[in-house]
């Protein structure tokens, strides 16, 4: 996506983009690089040595078929977290615009989940669905239904969807929220006098002005879904049952952070980035194409 | 560490002289405890800070197990290391095989010239952190066993004697039995499976978890816990979970919650659980020792430990690992340890501990508290039963957790189940082994 | 289910009841764990650990809060409050910042490099601190930035959420203003402050939001660079009472100063939804 009408220039733009690559590199890239560079080696964790094994930590993945099904629990986690955090976040962002005065409540209350820490919202649900003794599995309980996440496979991806996608709902409901209010009234009125009705009417008037903003969260929500669920996993099923939850980034982190298989773990990180960084850039070439800026 | 400064502060101004308070040598000490062991920590340190004035030490709390370790590593890589830090148990190899980053705690004490003495404390305790040949490479710090908890009530209300024998899992299978007939649709739940049904199973029968004196003896060492004990004890919980007599709860201490809040009538946990369920259970509950089978040879041999130990990182002025020294006696100081036993539910980590805490008559006001020692010291530790040292060993226990997941719902038998974990475990062992070459 | 509204902007009748029912069902929805929360906040432990814990206030309020506000904790809870403020603050301005400038530069001129440049900044929306944080915290140490706020708020801004929103947003600002501002011979910088910048309150003002709460909901880092209590964030408070090994959790005073955590975060976003509702619906872009 190109701007027709643009500036002359170059050292101006260059000071401008500076300081975000100057920060990009000292704290991304270095430590990414450092982190890419041990993915060629099995290190010990303390940095006293560490034997260079080539593509031996992929090889060694990549012939591990838990490490291969964790793609397709990944895809699944990934997909659900997503469509989990956006839809119900853009139907409450239509009704609360259409609830001028009153919205300010609701709005209010629907982004306190997003104050609540990520650390302390594993616990939180975890608190309320623990097998038998939380508040939420006792009342099914009650009605008949034996929760058991920690042998269930669905009930427990459920869970960790639904605990990932929860913040996430208050975020995106801000910017949905955001980007609704900012679309001329006019449009809106001229939809409603001709008598079309609403939601057909949403989808082919307000929904292409909402693009550009969809088209920013889709992103940001697959990348959180990604990379930035798995303490929520960590605190709520350590990617069990089995391995129903084991999502890739999960396993670097248990691998790394917890476990202190660096090489490996760096290994995932590069194999991550890679499948990422494609995903992104289809997402560019292809989604964007669609997009009406 | 509000505290532990304003006890600094107050040693220095006690001393009333400008030169003691900056002679005083300052160390770091990152630990993993909060809430109430956080406190009873912090206590510790302020005692030991205000009992003399050469030393201080300032204490930390760096997150959970995981974190501070993370932490510690971090630190260490970037020369910002701590004195002392707490690693869990099963990060001592990874602590062992960082040799230039870890000084051991036998060295220490040798060239603190501290009044050391390794014999004073209890053989399957400090066993865990000593090499082959006897030397301590980590204080051991908060160290508990697996036992068997029961809530008496319930099996009261199930109409069996509470007093019944459970001391072999022949007699709880009966009892197990008699609860689900009764209606108890929580007979019996546990915490750590793998620490308890397959660790300290194994160590208890005196079989070897793995190889090489469960990796004492070398890092080429193999699991070995797809044995025919193993097998028909997870085979045997397999059948309970299926009839509804053993139900899981996570694999962490998920099921203490249920117990505590009197759900289960048995529950396999840690002596350490003991404060938790005295300041929750509204029930009449008991302690017992962790049953075993009956009919294998040697069994019951000894429990293992859990919990963490102390390590002295490299890198500092001698000075500083005097202080260190200093610090890691007081705490193994009888009093100290008679204190914390007492407080925590931990076990005492010198004989002098347990016998002043029998002497003071804790073990008569709290029937049960001296299980968990009697446990660990009814038998010399063999091969099998001084502890685990293996490599990776975090991400192993996950993937026991899911092969014993597989079994408990019904998706794989015990044998394939462990056969599978063994094989996965070796893969990492091999990782690892190949990283401390 | 709200085929029966009729009007996107009328605000009568049937419809709006409709909508104020849908909007309630997912209010106690999304709110319950919350609300859960401030329940556990307000009884005593033993009526949270005995199945089932009660849905409706006890009256525990006072002791949980006193509890939580002067005890179990390193550093006075205002020291953290104060910690989480700065860091977040701090985290929020810088990323705006230096966001809108390289958005402006990327969406706005074609320079060398320029597409390099663009896919650097992007695939640093990924890869997680947790990953990389070894090398991050040796390059903080080499720094001498432990212990200090620089080091906690600079390795956080190093992320491109905010540019990749700027650059949505400025894609949407339609040409003529620029082309106007070319043929009125402005500067570009001139066009970036009284155009750009004021059109982008909206998102500067939502951004402001998710920054601030990203930056206080942090845990990780600022755990592993502060080993000073006096620069512990409210966020570390809460994680560490949280017990480890075999100890219970003491949920009402954790439930309540969880709570306490949240407050700041919601009065900054009460805060800016003024901005969010004008935004540009007056402009009429």
């Amino acid at each position: 996506m190109e701007k027709r009408v643009t500036f002359k220039g170059w050292l101006l733009p260059l000071c401008l983009i500076a300081p975000q690559v100057f920060i990009s590199a000292v704290f991304f890239f270095y430590p990414a690089g450092q982190a890419v560079w041990q993915s060629l080696f099995i290190p010990d964790p303390f940095g006293l040595s560490s034997q260079f094994v080539g593509l031996e930590n992929f090889e060694y993945l990549l012939g591990d078929p838990y490490y291969r099904a964790s793609f397709v629990t990944t895809a699944i986690f990934s997909t659900l977290v997503t469509l989990a955090a956006m839809i119900p976040a853009l139907f409450l962002a239509v009704m609360a615009d259409r609830l001028v005065k009153s919205a300010r409540v609701y709005r209010t209350l629907l982004i306190w989940p997003y104050a609540v820490a990520p650390a302390v919202a594993g616990v939180l649900w975890l608190f309320m669905f623990n097998t038998r003794v939380g508040v939420i599995a006792w009342y099914l309980g009650q009605l008949g239904y034996d929760w058991n996440h920690v042998l269930n496979e669905g009930e427990a991806m459920g869970l960790v969807v639904v605990a990932s996608a929860w913040g996430r709902i208050s975020y995106n409901f801000l910017f949905f929220f955001a980007a609704l209010q900012a679309v001329p009234r006019s449009i809106i009125e001229a939809a409603a006098i001709d008598g079309a009705r609403f939601w057909r009417r949403f989808f082919t008037i307000v929904l292409p002005l909402l693009s550009p903003i969809t088209f920013f969260l889709l992103v940001v929500n697959i990348v959180y879904a990604f990379f930035e669920t798995f303490g929520v996993i960590h605190t709520i099923t350590s990617g069990g049952p089995q391995q129903a939850t084991t999502i890739l980034v999960y396993k670097v982190f248990s691998d790394g952070f917890v476990g202190q298989d660096l090489g490996s773990s760096a290994a995932q990180s590069v194999i991550l980035l890679l499948l990422v960084g494609l995903l992104t850039v289809l997402q560019f070439k292809y989604i964007e194409k669609r997009v009406h800026y | 560490m509000q505290k532990t400064a304003f006890g600094a502060l107050l040693a220095a101004t006690t001393a009333l002289s400008p030169l003691a308070a900056t002679a005083q040598t300052e160390i770091q000490f990152w630990h993993a405890f909060t809430g109430r062991l956080g406190e009873l920590v912090a206590e510790q340190v302020a005692t030991f800070n205000e009992s003399q004035s050469e030393y201080s030490v300032n204490a930390t709390h760096k997150g959970n197990y995981s974190e501070t370790l993370n932490a510690g590593i971090a630190a260490f890589r970037a020369g910002e290391q701590p004195h002392i830090l707490m690693v869990f148990e099963v990060g001592t190899a990874t602590m062992m095989g960082a040799e230039g980053a870890i000084k051991p705690v036998y060295e220490v004490m040798e060239e603190a010239n501290a009044d050391f003495d390794p014999d004073a404390y209890i053989g399957s305790v400090k066993g865990y952190y000593t090499t082959t040949d006897g030397q301590m490479l980590s204080l051991p710090f908060n160290s508990s066993t697996p036992v068997l908890w029961v809530n008496r009530d319930a099996l009261e209300g199930a109409g069996i004697d509470p007093d019944t024998d459970l001391s072999t899992w022949q007699n709880v299978d009966g009892v197990l039995d008699q609860l689900a007939e009764a209606g108890n649709d929580c007979p019996m739940t546990t915490a750590w499976q793998s620490w308890i049904h397959l660790e300290n199973l194994s160590a208890y029968h005196d079989v070897p978890f793995a190889t090489k004196e469960n990796g004492f003896a070398g890092l080429d060492t193999e699991l070995a816990f797809n044995g025919p004990v193993q097998v028909q004890h997870i085979a045997q919980m397999g059948e309970w979970a299926k009839e509804g007599k053993f139900i899981y709860a996570g694999r962490r201490n998920e099921g203490g919650a249920n117990f505590r809040a009197g759900e289960c009538a048995l529950f396999t946990e840690s002596s350490a659980g003991y404060a938790g369920i005295k300041a929750e259970a509204n029930f009449d509950f008991d302690v017992r020792p962790l049953p075993y089978w009956d009919g294998v040879d040697g069994a019951p041999q000894n429990t293992i430990i859990g919990g963490a130990s102390l390590w002295v990182m490299e890198g500092h002025e001698p000075a500083e690992y005097e202080a260190a020294a200093a610090f890691l006696n007081f705490l193994s100081s009888p009093e100290i340890q008679a204190k914390w036993h007492q407080d925590t539910g931990y076990l005492p980590i010198t004989k002098a501990a347990g016998e002043l805490t029998r002497e003071q008559g804790f073990y008569q006001e709290n029937p049960g508290t001296d299980v968990a020692v009697k446990q660990m010291t009814a038998k010399a530790p063999t091969a099998n039963s001084k502890g685990l040292r293996l490599g990776s060993f975090d991400q192993i226990r996950g993937i026991i957790d899911e092969e014993l997941e597989a079994v408990w719902s019904g998706d794989k038998d015990a044998q394939a189940a462990l056969d599978s974990a063994v094989e996965r475990g070796n893969q990492l062992l091999r990782r690892f082994e190949r990283a401390s070459n | 289910m709200a085929t029966e509204i009729t009007g996107m902007v009328e605000k009568r009748g049937m419809g709006l009841w409709l909508t104020h029912v849908a909007m309630i069902v997912g209010v106690l929805v999304i709110f319950f764990p919350i609300w859960l929360a401030f329940v556990a906040s307000t009884v005593s432990q033993p009526e949270i650990v005995r199945p089932p814990m009660p849905v409706w206030p006890g009256d525990q309020f006072i002791e949980n809060y006193t509890a939580a506000l002067f005890s179990g904790v390193n550093v006075p809870v205002a020291v953290m409050l104060g910690n989480s403020l700065i860091m977040a603050v701090g985290i929020a301005v810088g990323k705006i910042i230096i966001s809108l400038l390289s958005a402006f530069a990327i969406v706005y001129f074609r320079f060398p490099g320029r597409n390099f440049f663009f896919w650097l900044i992007f695939i640093t929306l990924m890869l997680p601190v947790e990953v990389r944080i070894v090398p991050t915290y040796e390059v903080i140490a080499g720094f001498g930035m432990l212990n200090s706020y620089s080091g906690l708020i600079f390795p956080l801004i190093a992320s491109a959420t905010a540019t990749f929103l700027f650059r949505q947003f400025f894609l949407t600002v339609p040409d003529e203003l620029a082309e106007a501002a070319r043929v009125d011979g402005a500067r570009p910088m001139r066009f970036f402050w009284d155009i750009l910048l004021p059109m982008s309150r909206t998102n500067i003002a939502a951004l402001f939001v998710i920054l601030f709460i990203y930056g206080w909901n942090q845990y990780l880092w600022p755990l592993l660079i502060t080993t000073d209590p006096s620069m512990n964030t409210i966020v570390m408070g809460i994680k560490q009472m949280f017990p480890s090994g075999d100890d219970v959790a003491d949920w009402p005073v954790i439930m309540a100063t969880s709570i306490l955590a949240m407050i700041p975060p919601v009065v900054v976003v009460i805060s800016m939804q003024k901005l969010f509702i004008r935004g540009l619906v007056d402009s009429e872009k």
